[in-house]
């Protein structure tokens, strides 16, 4: 049976959100000047979205917890089997739910900007508004003048599907749906995207207090309140972005952290620019200079998300990302949603431009702001020039549009295209961040800057120069990097300390600063000098017709058969598969059941029921042994999802202090691959004697009469008969058991037995009763193998932990602001 | 007022400066025929052909062949043109290769033949609205 009312009750929801929205807008812009008649209303009518909202999300959730398959985004997205956590997950992965996630965090941060804030109320709210109801919109899923605005959540399967089987059967219900992407099935993805969203979310409130105070006139007093939620909203973006590059590192077997993909440079971009607006507007704080960058920084921070939603959401990069979501049509209404902003801003910038403050005074080399500027503008380079790469298909597009072909493609080079000139750039970073807090914190002139930086200087030489000798650096971008980043810590923990001492609440400036060169740091050991481990000289050129230094990466094992790479020598070792009860176990061990999470273990005819964390996932055992000894096991996964038809494999890390040890499986032979076999060759074996099955020694132990086969028990007229086989492997024996029966006294039966780890297949021909022999056929086939990629990352540990450095160093800093806007918004002097 | 211009022009010649690198560095969308005319001319910059690859007359991709060490492998790609070539690569074949519905190959010629540095592959989406029902039932 069909469920309407739900999806019903989901869609009146989802207009009563973009009506409410569009009439809060509209109460709040009436209530701007400080009328309270008109914004206390507003705020009443936001409530009501907010609750609205709230309801799309808890009906949807209901939809997919009830698995209520005729419902179109439940079907594609989740599927009966998935736990609720991935349930919740099931969200982002369509682009109706990531709107619904955005719009979420919306409602939330705007009920609290509602309770904090009395005289921005209206004004803030009337851009918060605004977003949300482009943002309903977006899921509006209405058709008018035939044009669609939005994609409903809430549309039945056969709304969207023009399958057959409704022309027959209109209330045709799958039993279930397609399941989530495996990629979506970590921990990290039920985290890291609702963090990211917030991040997007925050991005919009500095811009709505810049576009509210430039409404009513006061263009400089939104600085103090906006500032604490752009510290917040850089840290939780900045988070965000670290969680996707860790789950990278961690699930996705690109081998790294950072590849510069359109969607992640998407959202560096404004991040960047956001940290570039928070240093200028602190340097307004302090000196009253800046106004109107603070004012443009913190308007091209929100601008550049709603580009980065156009980019991932539009279409618009094609096959140039893996992120990018299904066109769902949006494209125009994303564009709108985006020019809108622009030209709100512009046009809002441009009335008021005379009346902002300026200073005409010139900025002298040791004065603070010139060293805030420098680095603001070292951002926004870096921001500027990830940016242009990463447009290079909206040109395209554009130059379509406009007629003629521009036919560029995205550089193959990433090193040159991204990496490097980042590098480069992060070197003038590092030195402004380090020597910018001397001026912040002290006033200089010529003598007293001698003498605040020669120490830092001589020590982060010293230090650089051990660092170098020991890293055995030569490359020069990453000698100079090396030292500007090490002048960086030692700078900022000067400051530090001399701070700290008065003052902790003034510290996050400088502990951020040290976070940022210390990732800088980690970043250039672990990408910079990472190496692959598993690169093969030993192959031949297999094909004369191709160049030989053509790089080969990958390593080729065959189970059980040591090969050394590198200081190691690697043996893999088999499937397993991951169990609740005892951990991994041996794949060749288990038998299914009709639940797929239940499996049957046998070890020496003792039978056990064991439950997988997940049907899908299988391991392989990789051990790494050197000289010494067994160092440690690694278990790389693949994930084999049927109904999506996707293999997806991911890495497994052995960390220590000094280095990560990455080892990720490129492929290995499909369990439903045909395999080749041998032809059968027969050999005579008496009972007790060796022999020998492809090269391993076996022994024909016994022949043995049996009573059931796999649990059938034999007619009175029926003979069976096993051989039981010791095959000596190389690191353990196997048994091996085949079957010979004579059915009726005349027709013969063999039921063969397979022993994967040793790749034959062995059955008794047949039986000599006079010689105490038998006839076995043997055939043979291919080991199993993997291929396999091994990577070792020195230091990544420090980008780690300079990511905490950066968050608690802006934690600190959002304190020390959010008590200074409390302090004065409860003095009265908002105005 | 004059440092405001200075630092205008700087400001101005960086930005130049990151789009000139960026539009030297872009590699660019052609047939093989272009490929080959580029590498005879001694331009080694890697670029981008679209194709798929050769199929027989039933429908079954052809021409795909492995190394013996499975590290490598080369196969024919069609271009837009219908031009077939040979490619080769370093890496294992990657998973769904034979199902991919495009390729993408990144790369340049050397002599006759095409190096494939890198393959993206545009699979049959996972979504694909027309696919069966049958799955689920």
């Amino acid at each position: 049976m069909i469920h309407y009312f739900e999806g019903q009750l989901g869609h009146i929801f989802v207009i009563l959100s973009f009506v409410s929205s569009a009439l809060a807008a509209f109460a709040f812009l009436k209530g701007r000047h400080q009328d309270e008649g008109w914004s206390s209303f507003g705020s009443k009518v936001f409530y009501v979205h907010a609750i609205s909202v709230i309801g799309i999300v808890g009906t949807l959730f209901y939809l997919i917890h009830n698995h209520y398959f005729e419902y179109h985004y439940v079907y594609s997205h989740t599927s009966s089997l998935l736990p609720v956590h991935y349930q919740i997950s099931s969200f982002w992965e369509g682009q109706e739910g990531s709107f619904l996630l955005w719009m979420f965090w919306n409602a939330i941060l705007g009920v609290i900007l509602i309770k904090t804030n009395k005289f921005w109320k209206a004004p803030v709210m009337l851009i918060m508004s605004l977003t949300q109801v482009f943002l309903a919109s977006m899921i509006l899923g209405v058709v008018i003048f035939n044009v669609k605005i939005g994609s409903s959540p809430f549309l039945l399967l056969r709304e969207v599907l023009d399958a057959p089987i409704f022309k027959t059967d209109p209330n045709f219900i799958p039993e279930d749906g397609n399941g989530l992407n495996p990629l979506l099935q970590n921990y990290w993805m039920v985290i890291h995207p609702p963090t990211l969203f917030l991040g997007f979310a925050t991005t919009v409130i500095p811009f709505a207090y810049c576009l509210g105070g430039l409404m009513i006139g006061k263009t400089k007093e939104w600085i103090r309140p906006a500032l604490p939620w752009a510290q917040f909203s850089a840290l939780v973006l900045g988070v965000g972005i670290l969680m996707g590059a860790y789950w990278a590192y961690e699930t996705l077997n690109f081998g790294g952290y950072w590849n510069w993909d359109p969607v992640e440079n998407a959202i560096y971009v404004p991040w960047l620019i956001l940290i570039a607006a928070i240093h200028v507007m602190i340097a307004y704080k302090k000196s009253g200079s800046a106004l109107k960058l603070s004012m443009i920084l913190s308007v091209a921070t929100f601008i550049l998300v709603l580009y980065a939603t156009f980019l991932t959401r539009s279409g618009i990069l094609g096959n140039s990302s893996v992120h990018s979501f299904t066109d769902l049509g949006l494209s125009g209404q994303l564009l709108l949603y985006l020019l809108a902003f622009l030209v709100l801003s512009i046009v809002l910038i441009a009335i008021r431009w005379k009346d902002i403050p300026s200073t005409k005074k010139e900025v002298s080399t040791y004065s603070r702001e010139f060293w805030i500027f420098m680095g603001a503008a070292v951002l926004c380079f870096m921001g500027f020039q990830v940016l242009a790469g990463t447009s290079i298909p909206v040109y395209n597009s554009i130059a379509d549009s406009l007629g003629f072909n521009l036919n560029m493609a995205p550089s193959t080079d990433t090193y040159k295209a991204y990496s490097l000139p980042q590098l480069v750039l992060s070197i003038f970073l590092a030195i402004f961040s380090g020597t910018g807090q001397f001026f912040w914190w002290k006033k200089m002139d010529k003598k007293k800057l001698k003498d605040e930086l020669a120490f830092p200087f001589m020590i982060s030489l010293g230090l650089s120069a051990l660092v170098i000798v020991l890293g055995k650096i030569t490359d020069p971008a990453y000698l100079v990097l090396l030292i500007a980043s090490v002048y960086s810590i030692i700078a900022n923990a000067k400051i530090l300390l001399s701070i700290a001492r008065s003052n902790f609440k003034l510290a996050g400036g400088s502990i951020a600063h040290i976070g940022i060169a210390m990732m800088l740091v980690g970043i250039l050991f672990s990408s910079g000098y990472s190496k692959i481990l598993s690169t093969n000289y030993t192959s031949m050129v297999w094909s004369s017709e191709f160049p030989d230094e053509v790089n080969q990466d990958n390593l080729l094992l065959f189970i059980n058969e040591p090969r050394q790479m590198s200081e190691y020598s690697m043996i893999y070792k088999g499937i397993r598969k991951l169990t609740k009860e005892v951990g991994m176990v041996d794949e060749n061990l288990l038998t299914t059941t009709v639940n797929p999470l239940k499996v049957i273990r046998t070890t020496n005819s003792v039978k056990d029921t064991l439950t997988l964390y997940s049907a899908e996932n299988s391991y392989f055992e990789i051990e790494y042994h050197t000289e010494k000894g067994k160092q440690f096991t690694l278990f790389p996964r693949v994930q084999i999802n049927e109904t999506m038809n996707m293999t997806v494999y991911s890495p497994d890390i052995h960390r220590t202090i000094g280095a990560d040890m990455y080892t990720h499986v490129r492929t290995f032979p499909k369990p439903t691959s045909e395999e080749d076999w041998s032809d059968p060759q027969e050999i005579k074996v008496t009972v007790g004697s060796n022999f020998f099955i492809n090269d391993y020694v076996a022994t024909l132990e016994r022949l043995e009469p049996i009573s059931q086969i796999n649990g059938t028990p034999l007619d009175d007229n029926d003979v069976a008969v096993k051989a039981v086989i010791n095959v000596q492997g190389e690191y353990r024996d196997y048994l091996s058991e085949p079957i010979f029966i004579i059915k009726d006294r005349e027709f013969v039966g063999r039921v063969d037995d397979h022993v994967n780890d040793l790749a034959f297949m062995i059955s008794i021909q047949n039986i000599i009763p006079q010689e105490n022999a038998v006839i076995f056929s043997t055939r043979t086939t291919q080991k199993d193998w993997i291929i396999l990629e091994a990577v070792k990352k020195p230091w990544i540990n420090l980008l780690w932990i300079g990511t905490f450095l950066l968050v608690l160093g802006f934690t600190v800093a959002i304190v020390r602001r959010y008590s200074e806007f409390i302090k004065m918004r409860d003095k009265g002097v908002e105005a | 007022m004059k440092t405001k211009y200075i630092v205008s022009i700087i400001v101005i010649a960086i930005a130049v400066v990151i789009i000139m690198l960026m539009a030297g560095d872009a590699s660019s969308y052609v047939t093989f025929k272009e490929a080959k005319e580029l590498s005879t001319k001694g331009f080694k910059k890697s670029i981008h052909v679209v194709g798929q690859l050769t199929r027989s007359e039933e429908g079954n991709i052809v021409g795909i062949e492995e190394s013996p060490d499975k590290l490598s492998f080369k196969f024919q790609m069609v271009d837009e043109n219908g031009f077939i070539q040979q490619v080769y690569h370093s890496n294992p074949i990657p998973t769904d290769f034979a199902k991919s519905e495009q390729v993408v190959i990144i790369g340049s010629y050397n002599n006759e033949n095409f190096i494939a540095e890198k393959i993206l592959l545009k699979c049959p989406s996972k979504y694909q609205e027309e696919a069966d029902l049958s799955a689920g039932i």
